[in-house]
């Protein structure tokens, strides 16, 4: 599962021999993240992504667990069981502005390191079936943020949930069925809200399942790094520990800066003021809009305005919006160009960050009001999308002359290789 | 297979897209959206210098006192605040012995239920109590006043322009939009979204008289009331800061340290 010159697990105490005899745990974690996982030596800091992604799942299962002690999933009482834990419960404010703008955090790691992806097409053989994991997490995610923003019951929560699952009622046939299945009732009330916490307190332990998997996989080939080319000597790669432990750790701390300093000065800054007057059924709010980070995906469902054909425009924005994260399961495929990292990619690179850009216009018309100007923008923009993945993509795969690689990881650190010369006696890192 | 039919599924999204891009903007083209009045008279909050404001703000205790004040002898009439506690009136600088007079003396008393005899009753009010409900019989629906300055985009300048921005409506509105006349009953002001607002101009020059002897002009009093709501809504705001500061200073150290130990492992790496 690793590299010929890893370095072995040597226990010294023989209380540890004893215990590496019995259930070589700290074997395992010595090679996952410790001294016997080789890691190209040339990763830059977009490979910090993936542990702060792991540290925001923990952040939100330690602070989400907490808060479930305080929390009272039942439609008479949410609202003002959320407010007790911002006032009675000892350091409650802190816990449920962590968790909330937690959620957050996670996203905009789990966006960079998604892009970070795209970037260097870490999706390309052999590193497939990690990138599927990826998608998959993504996806748990979307339900486990969108299930626990339900949760406090305000408004924008109750009419969220309405609209999120009438977008299964633009099935044909079977669309209203399953929406009241789903919702266990005609609309969102406390039989949705009691099992919408049930899944929120679980899906983040599968996510936690589906990390190993992930992890599982990217130890095989082993990690990926910024020019693409793979691990071919010793000199290529450096221990996890102490050297990527430690830049991780420097990240880690910018990290927690700029996510306190939200937290603590701004926290209501990403949350939407709706949700702070309680569910009312029969109030609809001016404008409703999901968190941030489901912009661009509400924008590609609102960007169907006219039925097309036999299809009508909602079940159209409803496969649209799905098949534009499905559409990543491809992505393997859909590339076919044999460079992976953008640096030697001229015209992928430019591609990249238009589609960037288109995100993030995307994003822009998701959170503002369904205006026609806003809907004509993103029609436009959820166009490129699709394009993007699904035709330029490997279009650009084809006709794309890459730039020369360089001989080794070690030669694009160091600007000379002598292991390579050699290639007998892999010089120190 | 991929690379056959994902050129094919690109181009069915892309060309519907298309599609609804190209019927709405002919239909944008042909008739326009119409301008509403909402849209064009409705003004953002005022930018308003509270003590609470930025990375270091608190809040100003007396100011407090005297939000209350407004609360209690105005908004009170109409408006419940169902989150608060009287004993939370203690963080405003009020005395135990001062919470507990409140407490008592509060115009709306406890609601009672003897369970044995099924009769209900009334009591006075203790600082364990909450604030006692408002059941309010006239026209509109007065919100819950707990959350509010965090209900509204930028909050506590929400409170106080919508409080002193009641006009007539503008000739030029009238003009422009002449069936958006103020219907009967209801009030115009433009930091309101839709310009019309079920209650009227809740305060006037002189209408509380505050202990401390400050000058209670409409301008002061929705000051007053627009500090007091914030803390209403964010009891904690104070703690959070300063808390925020202690995390920061001790990140800061941490960040600069792990920084120096990933420069001393990386030295003879590069």
């Amino acid at each position: 599962m690793s590299f010929p010159w890893a370095n072995e697990y040597k226990p010294g105490h023989p209380l540890m021999q004893w215990l590496d005899e019995k259930l070589p745990l700290p074997r395992f974690v010595y090679n996952a993240v410790g001294a016997g996982y080789p890691v190209p030596r040339n990763l830059n800091y977009m490979w910090n992504f993936g542990v702060l992604a792991g540290f925001c799942l923990m952040l939100q299962i330690v602070t989400g667990v907490i808060l479930a002690m305080h929390y009272a999933a039942n439609a008479g009482v949410a609202f003002d069981s959320v407010e007790h834990i911002m006032r009675d419960v000892n350091w409650g404010w802190m816990l449920r502005y962590a968790h909330a703008n937690g959620a957050s955090a996670f996203f905009v790691v789990v966006y960079i390191h998604i892009f970070r992806g795209f970037f260097y097409s870490s999706y390309k053989a052999p590193r497939e079936m990690i990138w599927l994991l990826g998608v998959v997490i993504f996806l748990l995610m979307m339900a486990t943020a969108f299930m626990g923003y339900v949760l406090p019951w305000g408004q924008m929560s109750f009419w969220g949930a309405k609209v999120i699952t009438g977008l299964f009622s633009a099935i044909p046939l079977i669309g209203d069925p399953l929406q009241q299945w789903l919702l266990g009732g005609f609309a969102p009330d406390n039989a949705a809200l009691n099992r919408f916490f049930s899944l929120h307190f679980l899906l983040p332990f599968v996510i936690a399942g589906v990390i190993i998997l992930h992890i599982w996989a990217l130890h095989i080939p082993g990690s990926s790094n910024p020019t693409g080319i793979e691990v071919k000597q010793e000199s290529d790669t450096v221990p996890f520990h102490p050297y990527y432990t430690a830049k991780d750790g420097f990240g880690l701390g910018i990290f927690l800066i700029l996510y306190c300093a939200v937290l603590f000065f701004a926290p209501n800054m990403l949350g939407h003021p709706d949700n702070y007057i309680a569910a009312n059924p029969l109030s609809t709010p001016a404008h409703i809009v999901p968190e941030w980070y489901f912009w661009p995906f509400y924008a590609i469902l609102r960007a169907f305005t006219a039925d097309f054909f036999f299809i009508p425009a909602k079940l159209m924005g409803v496969l649209a919006m799905f098949s534009a994260i499905l559409v990543w399961f491809f992505l393997p495929w859909l590339d076919t160009s044999p460079v992976r990292s953008g640096h030697y990619r001229p015209l992928f690179r430019k591609f990249f960050w238009i589609l960037l850009v288109d995100v993030i216009v995307l994003g822009y018309c998701g959170g503002s009001p369904a205006e026609t100007k806003y809907v004509l923008i993103s029609q436009i923009a959820a166009t490129y999308y699709f394009l993007h993945f699904l035709v330029i993509l490997p279009l650009v795969s084809s006709i794309e002359k890459p730039e020369p690689l360089p001989f080794s990881i070690t030669e694009a650190v160091l600007g000379k290789d002598e292991g390579a010369v050699l290639n007998a006696t892999p010089a120190a890192a | 297979m991929v690379r056959l039919f994902g050129p094919l599924v690109g181009l069915f999204f892309a060309v519907a897209l298309l599609w609804s891009f190209g019927v709405g903007a002919i239909q944008a083209i042909r008739e326009p959206e119409p301008a509403t009045a909402a849209h064009e008279f409705y003004k953002h909050p005022k930018e308003v210098e509270f003590s609470f404001n930025g990375p270091f703000g608190k809040f100003d205790r007396a100011q407090l006192q005297r939000g209350f004040q407004v609360y209690k002898e105005v908004c009170s009439n109409c408006h419940s605040l169902k989150q608060i506690a009287f004993r939370n009136l203690t963080d405003l600088g009020y005395s135990e012995p001062e919470v507990k007079a409140i407490a008592k003396q509060w115009g709306t008393k406890a609601k009672t239920f003897d369970a044995k005899t099924g009769d209900a009753g009334e009591r006075d009010n203790t600082p364990a109590d909450h604030i006692p409900a408002v059941y309010y019989a006239g026209t509109g629906n007065p919100p819950d006043l707990s959350l509010i300055t965090k209900a509204r985009h930028e909050g506590p300048e929400y409170v106080y322009s919508l409080l002193t921005g009641y006009t007539d409506q503008p000739a030029e509105l009238l003009k422009k939009f002449p069936d958006a006349k103020t219907p009967e009953g209801l009030h115009y002001n433009p930091y309101f979204a839709n310009l019309n607002i079920a209650m009227p101009a809740p305060l006037t020059d002189g209408q509380v008289t505050y202990a401390d002897g400050t000058k209670a002009t409409v301008d002061q009093e929705a000051k007053d009331v627009a500090a007091f709501l914030t803390w209403t809504a964010e009891p904690k705001l104070e703690k959070r800061k300063q808390t925020g500061w202690a995390v920061l200073g001790f990140l800061l150290a941490a960040t600069v340290l792990a920084y120096l130990a990933k420069k001393n492992v990386w030295a003879n790496a590069h």
